[in-house]
């Protein structure tokens, strides 16, 4: 229940923020080095990087979630204790990607 | 509600549900997230392997063909899954039909824009000699 909730609030946040990040990162990109200057000091800002940690967590969340669910569309895993095991483990493993990546992005790991 | 919902024989044989539409729709959100599946992890992985995310080697990355491509691909199938992925959260909790029509129109809209804008911008990129 908690993790389908999670599913359509994590794929919102991707298709509203999500690409909203990647068309402004592209145009910044493109359009050269103030607009990517920009772009960059929003990015390294406070905020910026809490917004794009949720992203990077809303990605693996709906990831792992949509895995779930697609191998729920062929009738596996309705098995109320495999299922729960199932959506437990979605959450665990976006937190832990999430950790991961930004570690090593931080430099908290090299 | 699965693909194979229907009351007739035609209707199952061509997909269609008790709404005779939404067969297709259901299918190619499901199709799109499996190409989203690697096209993300690519994104993401693209970015951590690169040296730096500065300016000169993110233009160079996506100036190359190995980078422009995926990230075209990217953003077609992204904001396609997006939409279809809004389209069916707006229907189960916008049901008033006009406002539905009005927030699935916007959102078409915006998606319609931001695949154009990225697009462009990729095009730039990949075809400018600044790189």
């Amino acid at each position: 229940m908690v993790v389908s909730i999670l599913h359509r609030a994590t794929g919102t946040a991707l298709s509203i923020a999500g690409l909203g990040v990647l068309t402004w990162w592209l145009f910044a990109i493109a359009s050269g080095p103030d607009a990517y200057a920009s772009f960059t000091k929003a990015a390294t800002h406070p905020l910026g990087l809490v917004v794009l940690i949720g992203l990077t967590w809303s990605f693996f969340q709906h990831l792992l979630s949509g895995i779930r669910h697609l191998s729920m569309d062929t009738g596996a895993a309705f098995e109320l204790g495999v299922n729960k095991t199932f959506a437990v483990l979605t959450v665990v493993g976006s937190l832990i990607l999430t950790a991961v990546v930004w570690a090593y992005l931080l430099g908290v790991v090299k | 509600m699965s693909l194979g919902d229907s009351s007739s024989p035609i209707g199952r044989a061509r997909g269609l549900g008790s709404a005779r539409e939404g067969g297709e729709h259901w299918l190619t959100e499901r199709v799109t997230s499996i190409a989203l599946l690697l096209l993300g992890t690519w994104l993401l992985v693209s970015l951590l392997l690169l040296p730096k995310r500065d300016l000169a080697t993110v233009l160079e990355w996506l100036h190359a063909p190995s980078g422009a491509i995926p990230m075209a691909l990217l953003v077609v199938i992204g904001f396609k899954h997006a939409l279809d992925g809004t389209k069916v959260f707006v229907d189960d909790y916008v049901h008033e039909p006009g406002n539905n029509f009005f927030v699935n129109t916007l959102l078409l809209f915006l998606a319609v824009a931001g695949g154009a804008i990225s697009l462009f911008a990729l095009a730039r990129i990949a075809f400018g000699g600044a790189a």
